[in-house]
């Protein structure tokens, strides 16, 4: 096993260190090293946080926006509401910390409606740390304000897509919009805007205390730092792990207990489904979807029936305005169905894989684009079971 | 619509609309609210929205719609929502369904006539590690068995007062 | 302004910075497939028809949505492409009720030629085959299908951004999202002002207007009825549209031919009732000034225009309390109907009992105002039904004949000369410039001091248009104008009518006189008018109407003989008793979203 004991989150951590080191940098300085570190968005499309900074941080603008994604909804993930009830003060100084890199004194927790019962404590860190100065007026007596409000969801999937989340913050149905503009140039309000997920921003801190370098002898050359797993499904030990990332499937299988082992669903119910043959490959960003959800199936149960389960999610949480995703993820739900029934042609089923294609490069957003993968991979890697039993 | 009620649904968009100011971007916490107070959200609440915050009521209905926490029907006190995703899925969620059912009466999709308890599915909350998971209002339930739910339910309709 | 070069299926080309693919694709003559795109709204990428490849990026980009900031290179018809269009195509199709023949839009429907293009012949995911939803079909002016809608929103856009009126709304999420009415009520309940606008940029047939040409053919039929047909300008300057004739062609003779041909008793035009309500509004309007200056009297000021009656609609629902300053005329339309219904009738010794009165409009409100309940003062319904220029095309076509082949015509005399003025009613600012070259007249006596008469201040295709004419040398009757100035505004478009009244309310504008129409473009660009419509193809309708005024002989609606036999036979003079009778009505306050 690679090295699982070295963990960043789940490890020692002195509060306000980070956000006390930030405020002795120039901002520029904070962005540069997010930069160097290399740490790369925890919510699943893995762009890098630092570009994402130095975009907003260049705009001009009477106001500026941060903006935490606790919006987790991906099947089979669950690290975030770990982190949101056990280390809300680390989410809370990397906003503060992401707030003084691009200049805003704003932050708001979009905390999904599900997740309401977690508001309260999260309320009472940021009490706390109004109260030890580590947020509010004149943070540790630097010129530096900065204030976080929480925001609650309701019930909506696709306000994980940053530009949903924050179509639904301005009060409109959770439609994701058109990139660019990119919301570090239009976003909340339309002022330029930083989306991070709730991982990404815990890890700022240890960053901005323990600098880039230290942050990058974890993980992978292109995969850097470690990454929160939540494993759920047959396995013995199902919770939220802190490995490195490049990690591989049978790795984590052991450190969980899984036994007989059929399929694992990786980066949740948009990830992809992989046999026994692709055990071996790393979880990483040049590898399987780093997103974080893992889900393990064993050999009593029925891939269809998996399958069914994802696309009926997808077909309800499309939010509907595209025709990819809207009328696809339809489809496809409808082949599986007839596919259990034993009444969809091989000739059809091929329809409907070039259809999950088109779905993927077509749709508008995120949503469309990944939630073919499913499809795609559980009747490729499980045809037999499919087609010929 | 009665009088009375449609005074008391004003009063209340008033305090509400208030608190938060007449801005679109409140638009989500002001429903939010409504939603709380009165279970669900009707035309009347739509159309006081609307003028409170300058914008149509097909706007309004729009976000109402699209956010499944949102309720156009009246529901019950307790709304339960399971879990139906796959982790709970698999961890025997449908012998939480049959419980469910069968002790409260009602199908998913429907409210007990007491008013007391509406059932519904939920697509995943985040508990998939402690299968199977339901929301009860705002709490939240995890490894359920069939002695579980029925604590759970008789907790609730004991006026919440002692803990399950 | 930065060029960026780029290249399109290779071909190399610079554009402006921030221009989107598909302009630029347009810009060079290089097709791209739309759905959800048009050119008057804002774009929305949801359709993902026009979608492109980009070098290096690994999904493809809706080309509408794209603005261009750097050197890319595009390709508009790769195999990906293709084959991304047609699965999206399909997919739409497999979820559109639609039976074309029996179809409003039976060949002239975005879909089905995209269908074409893409060389569908087969349906490749279970379609549907029954419709689904209930037709809305509640109101005199609008018909709802939502069976054959595709989800391009265009006429939710059309109504949230474009109008800012708001009846039609996304509800829904997922598959289940569907396109609707505000709180999913009937249309006739609601605060749609019936302005059609949808209609013009729905790609299908999911909406039309509510089409009563089979009782017109009835009444034509009926050798009881005697059928009076009135038309418009803005038909006349676009119905050949329909016949493939090039936007702004007018065919105001060929039209009289094919009506004449049709079986119509007498074709009447509609600019002699323009010219009426011109003498009417102008009286009006110098009244309320000589009131207010004169004799101090609490009369509201600014006077705005009543001829649009979606615009009426609007305001009754959205500023009850300005309905004051509306003017009391009745639009060309209805005072044409309480005309041909009395005076005409007694003339020509009809019994306005068997009179049919047909009005060829631009319009889709046309058809709710003439059956408003006090639309009566005739003693009938002044006008029974309301025509659009798309039906009357298809009636037209119904008949066999081909509009472009006929001979012109002339109108039926009298009620059938109209000015000049009468005519410039089609286009935006049509009724200021009508009205202030009257006015002119009546107050100095002389024409008004623009060249040709044309009183270009007012005209254009900005959204708001304001102006200024002050009143030398006058007349002795109206020295209490000598040296006052008249602010006027004009307003096309309901967004732009919300802004104009928002400034008249905060005081900011000074306006005496105020023109609003409910459409983009006035009349010419009407919820009745040929699909498709664009800013180019209503400017060309404009033109058409222009250029057909200063052919005309009579330039003024004070100077049209048949006008002023009309009040020397019958109606006595304008604001007269008669007058106030036939050709004037009232307004009704309405719910904000309510009827």
């Amino acid at each position: 096993m690679k090295n699982s004991k070295k963990r960043i989150l789940f490890g020692e951590y002195i509060v306000g260190s980070g956000l006390a080191a930030a405020l002795k940098l120039k901002p520029k300085e904070v962005v540069n090293e997010v930069k160097k570190s290399e740490l790369r968005g925890r919510g699943g499309a893995g762009f890098p946080t630092g570009l994402k900074w130095e975009s907003a941080a260049v705009q001009k603008a009477d106001q500026k926006f941060i903006i935490c994604n606790a919006d987790e909804g991906e099947p089979g993930t669950f690290k975030d509401r770990l982190l949101l009830m056990e280390h809300p003060g680390k989410i809370l100084e990397g906003m503060a910390i992401a707030g003084y890199a691009i200049g805003a004194h704003h932050g708001i927790i979009y905390l999904r409606g599900e997740y309401v019962y977690l508001k309260k404590g999260i309320e009472e860190r940021i009490d706390h740390m109004k109260a030890t100065n580590l947020l509010g007026d004149k943070i540790l007596g630097k010129r530096f304000n900065f204030d976080v409000e929480i925001r609650l969801g309701a019930g909506a999937y696709v306000c994980g897509e940053e530009f949903a989340l924050i179509e639904s913050l301005n009060g409109r149905r959770g439609e994701p919009r058109n990139k660019p503009p990119f919301p570090t140039e239009k976003g909340y309000l339309d002022k330029p805007t930083v989306v991070q997920n709730v991982e990404t921003l815990c890890y700022v801190p240890y960053i901005i205390a323990n600098g880039a370098e230290w942050f990058r002898t974890h993980g992978t050359m292109k995969s850097t730092g470690t990454k929160l797993f939540s494993i759920s499904g047959d396995v013995e030990n199902p919770g939220v792990y802190e490995v490195e990332l490049g990690i591989t499937v049978r790795e984590l299988l052991e450190m969980v207990g899984a036994k007989d082992t059929k399929a694992v669903q990786v980066g949740g119910a948009s990830g992809i489904c992989v046999s026994e043959k692709d055990f071996d490959k790393p979880i990483a960003f040049e590898g399987l979807p780093p997103g974080g959800s893992i889900i393990v199936f064993n050999h009593s149960r029925k891939m269809l029936h998996v399958l069914e389960n994802f696309m009926e999610f997808f077909v309800e949480e499309s939010c509907g305005q595209c025709t990819p995703c809207r009328e696809g993820n339809y489809r496809l739900l409808e082949g599986v169905r007839l596919l259990k029934k034993g009444d969809c042609t091989v000739a059809y089923l091929r329809d409907l894989m070039e259809l999950a294609r088109v779905m993927q490069i077509s749709s508008k957003c995120g949503l469309g684009q990944m939630s073919p993968n499913p499809f795609i991979s559980i009747i490729e890697n499980f045809k037999d079971e499919i087609l010929y039993s | 619509m009665f009088e009375c009620q449609r005074n008391e649904i004003q009063q209340e968009v008033n305090t509400i609309v208030r608190k938060y100011g007449r801005t679109r971007n409140y638009l989500l916490p002001i429903l939010q609210e409504l939603n709380r107070k009165f279970s669900y959200i009707n035309n009347y609440m739509i159309e006081a929205v609307s003028n409170a915050l300058d914008i149509s009521p097909a706007e309004v209905h729009g976000v109402v719609t699209f956010y499944s926490f949102l309720n156009e029907t009246p529901k019950g006190k307790y709304i339960i929502r399971l879990c139906k995703t796959i982790s709970c899925d698999m961890a025997g969620k449908d012998r939480i369904v049959r419980v469910l059912e069968k002790e409260l009466g009602i199908s998913f999709g429907e409210t007990t006539k007491d008013g007391l308890f509406s059932l519904e599915y939920t697509n995943c909350i985040g508990m998939c590690s402690e299968g199977p998971a339901m929301l009860v209002n705002e709490e939240v339930y995890s490894k359920l068995c069939p002695e579980k739910v029925v604590d759970i339910l008789e907790f609730y309709k004991n006026g919440a007062r002692k803990r399950a | 302004m930065e060029l960026i070069p780029i290249k399109i299926n290779n071909k190399e080309i610079k554009v402006k910075k921030g221009t989107t693919i598909l302009e630029a694709a347009r810009q060079n003559d290089i097709r791209i497939p739309t759905l959800c795109n048009h050119p008057d709204l804002e774009v929305a990428g949801i359709c993902r028809i026009c979608v492109v490849e980009i070098e290096g990026m690994r999904n493809l980009q809706a080309s509408c949505a794209y603005p261009i900031e750097h050197p890319i290179s595009v390709k508009t018809y790769t195999e990906k492409v293709r084959k991304a269009r047609r699965f999206n195509l399909d997919l739409i199709l497999a979820q559109h009720y639609g039976e074309c023949y029996s179809c409003v839009r039976n060949n002239n429907c975005e879909l089905q030629s995209l269908a074409k293009e893409y060389g569908v012949n087969f349906y490749r995911f279970p379609h549907i085959k029954e419709p689904r939803y209930e037709i809305d079909d509640s109101s005199f002016a609008l018909v709802r299908d939502p069976n054959k809608c595709v989800h391009c929103k265009r006429c939710i856009r059309t109504c949230l951004d474009l109008q800012e009126v708001g009846v039609l709304e996304t509800a829904g999420r997922g598959y289940n999202v569907q396109v609707q009415t505000m709180l999913d009520r009937p249309l006739v309940e609601l605060n749609c002002v019936y302005c059609g606008q949808c209609i013009n940029r729905c790609p299908t047939g999911a909406l039309h207007a509510n089409d009563p040409s089979d009782w017109v053919w009835e009444a034509i039929d009926d050798p009881e009825k005697f059928v009076i047909i009135q038309t418009a300008p803005s038909p006349r300057a676009a119905i050949g549209e329909e016949f493939g004739l090039p936007a702004g062609t007018s065919v105001t003779g060929q039209l009289n031919t094919a009506l004449r041909r049709m079986g119509f008793d007498r074709i009447f035009d509609t600019n002699f009732a323009a010219d009426l309500t011109i003498m009417e509004e102008g009286s009006e309007l110098l009244w309320r000034l000589e009131q207010k200056l004169v004799h101090g009297k609490d009369i509201k000021i600014p006077m705005i225009t009543s001829c649009s009656p979606g615009w009426v609609k609007f305001a009754e629902h959205t500023f009850p309390e300005l309905l004051d300053h509306l003017s009391s005329c009745k639009s060309p339309q209805q005072m044409f109907g309480a005309v041909i219904k009395t005076y005409y009738a007694q003339m020509a010794g009809i019994d306005p009992a068997n009179i049919v009165t047909v009005a060829l409009m631009p319009c889709a409100a046309k058809k709710f105002e003439c059956n408003r309940p006090e639309m009566v003062d005739s003693g009938y319904k002044d006008i029974d039904y309301g025509l659009t220029t798309r039906e009357m095309a298809g009636m037209i076509r119904e008949a066999g004949l081909w509009l472009p082949e006929l001979p012109k015509s002339d109108f039926d005399h009298p009620l059938g000369l109209g000015s000049g003025a009468g005519l410039v009613f089609g286009a935006t600012g049509g009724v200021m410039e009508a009205a202030i070259r009257s006015v002119h007249l009546i107050v100095t006596g002389r024409q008004v001091p623009f060249k040709n008469m044309d009183v270009t201040p007012v005209r254009g295709m900005e959204g708001i248009r304001e102006a200024s004419i002050t009143f030398e040398n006058t007349l002795e009757r109206y020295k209490f104008l000598e040296g006052v100035t008249l602010n006027v505004a004009v307003a096309h478009g309901i967004k732009n009518a919300r802004q104009v009244i928002e400034r008249v309310k905060s005081g900011e504008g000074n306006y005496h006189f105020i023109e609003i129409m409910a459409c983009p473009g006035g009349c010419l660009g009407g919820g009745g008018q040929p699909i498709p419509t664009s800013p180019e193809i209503r400017e060309a309708r404009a033109q058409a109407i222009y250029a057909e005024d200063h052919m005309l002989p009579v330039r003024t609606s004070v100077e049209n003989p048949e006008i002023q036999q009309l009040y020397k036979d019958f109606l006595g003079e304008p604001l007269g008793h008669l007058s106030h009778q036939l050709l004037h009505t009232h307004y009704t306050p309405r719910g904000r979203y309510t009827m």
